[in-house]
């Protein structure tokens, strides 16, 4: 057996041979975008799936005013190689070959592509066509991704009904919530089929919070698009615009300053612990132990005042910015943040120990919500839920983008596949950011922070990945004629770990499913855009 | 068993004053809140957040609000999970198309006399997002506001400064 491992782009290019044409224009010249013929799309599918790679995102784009047709773009990766793959699609007859029989998360994506773009994927698994993002009261001709759509109109409110899966028979009840919900949460529906206590299905219905933010993007200036992407989700405001910026700045060929490149990790790494500190005090909570919640709330607020002192914004909004950063750290700063890990490390390992030792806490997160490995591999899962359920995948370690290819991430991988594994996972991931935060300061560079961008060319295209706290984020950025915005497509992580909570819950009883949530709390805005 | 008590006795209680610039105004609205509270809302104001199509940055500081720093239970705040038992709508935008119904039907859901607050510079203004095919933009667009908090996010002390005027105010 050959030890070699073909590249994706050699596997593409030796299976379609002349009909596939490699695109210029494209950036990072590291990953590739090869053009397929569209009735050939669906090779494309099992090609990658044969590779073991996953279907990181799929988007339609509408380039007429680029003087061409629809587009549907696929981006799959493999450890860290990517690969786009494009078919074209012609004005009069918008369809396209599904992905879906061989990639689950492509049965969202396409239903996206289809109900915001207006592309019809044929062969969609169990022909699974309802609208997704659009609701059932939009006219079914709006499809406000396409150019010719006037993002500033209001739609009429059309009669409509959206077909939920059922489930029959005796003692079988059903259980709508939402899409207010009961806690200060985001707002989204959740109907469960349910017999006795136990869980026999769950159907989201997601698409609440959608704002028009991709097609708001094209009304953007490029600075401008970075203050959006930072409120794309609140929670990651750091790794979106920092997943903009790098897709913009490999568009341009802005070289960011290394001083600006160290400042960003380090943000990257308190957003990082700020959330994960949130979560595990949520998660305990959740199973009735108000303890943790008040005490690990308690360490997040030190680290949300640290964030307002050293950098002027709790949440580090618009602190990551094309070119670089637009706070520096003061010449106490480094000072002021290793006192505050070490009291944070000792607070933290403290609550840690008592976490581990409590037998109630085991009982109830232990084997619940499970997410099996191969689950979570078919649906292309990313972040702590991927790495929970024993998939190895980080972006900071597998794609790394200075400085992370000189402070490297430790991969934390368990195989437990439930919310205790999620817990914990953000647990020793706590404990590797403060590590990375130390190495970080001891290494800063100085110099400038912030430098301008250089013109972006037009009529091309770049892609950005970037380990957010929750997992990877995907930006795709188009310019158009004049170097304008033409397309930002968006890839959070949750817009393929919701479709693994709906597997995680089954057979597991309704009063769990607040703290099987709470294990993967996902973005409903990062989901719907 | 220990281990937490110990813990518990060894945190104390972090809940902190709040800052002395605006301490004199608080104290001021402080004075009147006991009585109004106790007299227009029986001991608690309760209140309901609704998120109308926020990107969860304004959620993240209304939870904050809870934590043991802030601690806004000890001026009555307490935030419940249904909108019949509320006698102040949070609401956070902008307020999306999807969200429209939901945020009337709460609305509606919501016993007289109620309060209004918009928070974050889009549940203000409509912030970033503007208003398009999926964005109302502010929340008076959509439903009767008696408040503002602008703020992107507003912090947890500008939050619990916004709720106590508007008490004041009502009084």
């Amino acid at each position: 057996m050959s030890a070699t491992v073909n590249s994706l782009r050699d596997i593409i290019l030796s299976h379609f041979g002349s009909s596939a044409v490699l695109c210029s224009g494209t950036y990072p010249p590291c990953i590739p975008q090869i053009l397929v013929p569209r009735e050939q799309f669906e090779d494309v599918g099992w090609l990658m799936k044969d590779a073991g790679a996953r279907l990181a995102a799929e988007w339609g784009v509408d380039e007429t005013l680029l003087g061409r047709q629809f587009a549907v773009l696929a981006c799959f990766a493999r450890e860290g190689e990517y690969i786009l793959l494009r078919c074209n699609i012609p004005l009069e007859d918008p369809t396209f070959p599904s992905l879906s029989k061989k990639h689950t998360p492509a049965f969202r994506f396409e239903r996206q592509i289809m109900s915001l773009m207006g592309l019809t994927p044929t062969g969609h698994s169990h022909s699974d066509l309802r609208p997704w993002i659009k609701h059932e009261d939009w006219p079914a001709d709006a499809w406000p991704l396409r150019k010719s759509f006037d993002a500033a109109q209001r739609m009429p409110r059309v009669a409509g009904e959206y077909r939920w899966v059922r489930a029959e028979g005796e003692g079988v009840y059903e259980i709508p919530v939402g899409p207010v919900h009961a806690g200060i949460i985001e707002p989204g529906h959740f109907r469960f089929q349910a017999m006795g206590e136990d869980i026999l299905n769950l159907e989201e219905r997601l698409g609440y919070t959608h704002k028009g933010i991709e097609k708001r993007f094209e009304q953007l200036s490029w600075v401008e698009g970075a203050r959006l992407a930072g409120r794309v989700s609140g929670d990651s405001t750091v790794a979106h615009a920092l997943t903009y910026c790098r897709a913009l700045e490999t568009l341009s060929g802005t070289n960011i300053a290394p001083r600006a490149a160290w400042l960003r990790a380090i943000m990257l790494e308190r957003e990082r612990i700020a959330n994960h500190l949130g979560d595990i005090g949520a998660i305990a909570n959740d199973v009735g132990f108000a303890f943790f919640q008040f005490q690990f709330m308690r360490l997040k607020e030190h680290l949300l005042r640290g964030n307002q002192q050293l950098f002027g914004h709790r949440y580090l909004m618009d602190r990551v910015v094309p070119g670089g950063i637009s706070a520096d750290l003061q010449a106490d700063g480094a000072a002021a943040i290793e006192l505050e890990l070490a009291n944070l490390q000792t607070e933290f390992e403290h609550l840690v120990t008592i976490y581990d030792l409590n037998a109630s806490l085991d009982d109830r997160l232990r084997s619940t919500g499970l997410l099996t490995a191969e689950t979570a591999r078919e649906l292309g899962t990313v972040g702590y839920v991927a790495r929970a359920s024993g998939q190895g995948l980080d972006c900071r370690i597998q794609a790394p983008f200075s400085p992370y290819d000189q402070i490297q991430p430790r991969m934390v991988v368990l195989n437990s596949c439930d919310v205790h594994a999620r817990a914990w996972v953000r647990i020793e991931e706590i404990r590797d950011s403060i590590r990375l935060l130390r190495g970080l300061l001891a290494t800063l560079p100085h110099g400038e922070i912030l430098i301008p961008l250089a013109d972006v060319p037009p009529d091309s295209s770049s892609l950005a990945a970037v380990e957010g706290w929750r997992g990877e984020i995907v930006y795709w950025l188009q310019s158009g004629l004049q170097g304008e915005i033409n397309r930002c497509a968006i890839r959070d992580p949750s817009s393929v770990n919701w479709l693994a909570l709906e597997q995680a819950v089954h057979n597991n009883i309704v009063p769990d499913f607040p703290v099987c949530n709470k294990s993967f709390n996902q973005s409903y805005s990062g989901n719907d855009l | 068993m220990l281990r937490i008590l110990h813990q518990i006795f060894r945190t104390g209680v972090v809940t902190e004053p709040l800052p002395e610039e605006i301490k004199a105004e608080l104290d001021e609205v402080g004075c009147h809140l006991e009585k109004a509270i106790r007299q227009r809302f029986h001991r608690s104001l309760v209140i309901r957040e609704v998120d109308a199509g926020s990107c969860n940055g304004c959620e993240l500081e209304i939870i904050a609000m809870n934590n043991p720093v802030y601690n806004c239970e000890r001026y009555g705040i307490q935030f419940t999970a249904s909108p019949r038992f509320a006698d102040m709508l949070l609401v956070t935008g902008p307020v999306s198309v999807n969200m429209e119904i939901a945020l009337k039907r709460t609305y509606d859901a919501t016993p007289n006399p109620k309060m209004v607050v918009a928070v974050g510079d889009c549940g203000c203004t409509g912030g970033i997002f503007g208003e398009s095919y999926a964005s109302l933009g502010a929340v008076a667009n959509v439903i009767p506001v008696d408040a503002h908090i602008p703020g992107c996010p507003p912090t947890p002390v500008q939050l619990l400064l916004g709720i106590l005027q508007l008490i004041k105010i009502r009084l």
